[in-house]
């Protein structure tokens, strides 16, 4: 039996995803999370006893690059992706460090 | 009144000294202008592919060789999710159930003693960009030049009971990766950073109390002075009846006191996941037999050997293999001067002084082991005085000037030649017949002015002992 998504998990989902819903966006979230999980369950039909737990789902490892300086100075073309920049900066809503 | 104990574990990041960034080919140089060294793989643009920087692994597996670790030799990287400006990506890339390096140990000393601190785990991941806060428009302005270089986290187990041993266990580490080339692990400008957990308990007790994490410790003072402070407030709290709160706190060492950042009711749920953007490595045994191989011989190592082979006093192996550069110097002008000893007194004295005096990095200094070596053999054979000698040095020491040319261009070189010194204690002696007849009375504390006064005459190239005796030589005959 897949887990309930209860209200007390759509809270703390929002909370982790920075997302405010109002009450029929909750429900519906909710009702299509359930749905997700009910989904995946189909899988413990299967007998996993004797499979390695895949950790990657990639066959080849060890891709490496140089330590060679290949980039300069970009900053013009990337700060035209900011929304705000200011003296070199990104611009953003104040944080507290 | 209880008695408690402090428990201490310890989080310690640490820059590695790549030139490039962890995942692309941005430089990691310390201090360019904002964003100058940024790109869209570290500034999490969409469709941008991270590669791994080979050198990073490298380094890794060598601060956990040397710090006695198990290797994992089938390693990844996670992605650490959380929202904030200063990571573009909304994830870090780290490592959680695989870290490269786990179960290792370094040993420390302190005034009670040697004692092992058990590190857990360490594991590579990429640093955070900067935010400055802009008071004219009341918003955050960021920096991504730090986003994406390459840290090592180093996490021990709680095994420290006091700030001594905090201060140790940090010096230890600092020392081992400086001696690898990991690193340069300065505390100030953030190279090296540490994280603070700690509980306290009843002395006896054999469960853990609760825990807090302490942040923005940037000089060793300040870590001993926030372990005081933090160990204090726990302590008021249990003695009040109230609970320790399980939270991470933020020194504020102008204040001496720590303030909430974080309470549990936001706990860290960072829903790490496997990154499948990297592939995954694997490090083979030759690799790790390699990289052991190539382990360099560590300052403890240094110090037993500096007093077997050169047969150096245990505080001068000390001071001597403090920075590993100096110690190679040392190595190579004492192994040139066939002198081991003179050429610690020289480094202890002036090589030090200097670097103090002129508030130096010992890894700048970078004159000439040759230089050094000619200078101490002419000091040996008497060819310049002491005193010019330390004067010479100083100019060796800034410029690696060739002290042997510099001696003879300035006339340093102490008189060999009889001749003028002959000459100039006659005519230093016709030049003055005041003092020459109370000293023909006998009056011998005048013999001290004419040697003061030949000497200057000579510009400190003649050996005192010298002045001396051509100038007793030629008062006899004039009694």
């Amino acid at each position: 039996m897949a887990k309930i998504i209860d209200d007390e998990t759509m809270e703390n989902v929002c909370i982790l995803a920075k997302l405010s819903l109002s009450g029929q966006e909750r429900e519906k979230a909710k009702a299509d999370m359930q749905k997700m999980l009910d989904y995946v369950e189909k899988l413990d039909e299967l007998d996993t006893s004797g499979v390695v737990p895949l950790s990657h789902i990639f066959g080849n490892a060890n891709v490496f690059r140089e330590d060679v300086v290949t980039n300069g100075d970009e900053s013009v073309a990337m700060l035209k992706n900011a929304p705000k920049a200011k003296d070199g900066q990104y611009q953003v809503p104040k944080t507290i460090g | 009144m209880k008695q408690y104990e402090t428990v201490i574990g310890l989080e310690v990041h640490v820059e590695l000294a790549t030139r490039t960034k962890i995942f692309c080919g941005c430089s990691t140089a310390f201090g360019g202008a904002p964003n100058t060294h940024t790109c869209p793989v570290c500034t999490g643009m969409p469709g941008s592919l991270p590669v791994l920087n080979k050198k990073v692994v490298e380094f890794a597996l060598k601060a956990g060789l040397a710090t006695n670790c198990s290797i994992n030799q089938y390693c990844k990287f996670d992605r650490k999710n959380y929202f904030y400006p200063d990571n573009p990506q909304n994830y870090q890339i780290s490592q959680l159930y695989l870290p490269i390096c786990h179960d290792g140990w370094v040993e420390i000393q302190t005034s009670a003693g040697k004692k092992k601190i058990r590190i857990h785990e360490m594991h590579m991941e990429e640093d955070a960009g900067k935010l400055i806060h802009d008071e004219w428009e009341d918003c955050s302005l960021v920096d991504y030049n730090r986003s994406g270089v390459p840290l090592i986290e180093i996490v021990s187990e709680p095994d420290m009971r006091s700030a001594e041993e905090v201060i140790a266990y940090l010096e230890k580490l600092r020392c081992t990766m400086q001696y690898l080339g990991v690193s340069d692990c300065k505390l100030q400008e953030g190279s090296m950073r540490a994280d603070v957990n700690l509980s306290i308990r009843q002395v006896g007790s054999d469960t853990f109390g609760t825990r807090t994490e302490m942040k923005n410790l940037n000089s060793f003072k300040a870590i001993a002075r926030a372990i005081e402070g933090e160990r204090e407030r726990q302590i008021e709290l249990l003695e009040m009846g109230r609970p320790v709160v399980q939270e991470t706190r933020r020194w504020d060492d102008n204040k001496e006191s720590s303030h909430a950042m974080r309470s549990k009711e936001d706990a860290k749920d960072y829903r790490y996941f496997p990154d499948p953007d990297l592939p995954p490595i694997h490090i083979s045994d030759q690799w790790i037999q390699d990289t052991k191989a190539q382990l360099p011989e560590f300052r403890e190592e240094k110090q037993q050997r500096y007093q077997k082979e050169y047969g150096l006093p245990a505080y001068d192996a000390e001071i001597l293999t403090e920075s590993r550069h100096l110690a190679d110097l040392f190595e190579e002008t004492a192994t040139l001067s066939g002198n081991p000893k003179k050429t610690a007194n020289w480094f202890m004295g002036e090589v030090l002084r200097l670097v103090k005096e002129k508030g130096m990095e010992p890894e700048k200094v970078h004159f000439g082991a040759k230089h050094l070596a000619d200078l101490l053999d002419m000091v040996e054979k008497k060819q310049v005085s002491a005193q010019n000698a330390k004067r010479v040095f100083e100019k060796v020491f800034d410029q690696d000037i060739d002290p042997v040319v510099y001696i003879e261009e300035k006339g340093l070189k102490i008189v060999e030649d009889t001749g003028l010194l002959k000459s100039t204690v006659t005519r230093i002696l016709d030049e003055n017949p005041e003092p020459l007849a109370q000293l023909l009375e006998g009056k011998d504390k005048v013999m001290g002015y004419f040697v003061g006064l030949i000497m200057k005459e000579l510009k400190g190239k003649a050996n005192p002992a010298g002045v001396r005796e051509a100038l007793a030589d030629e008062i006899s005959k004039r009694k």
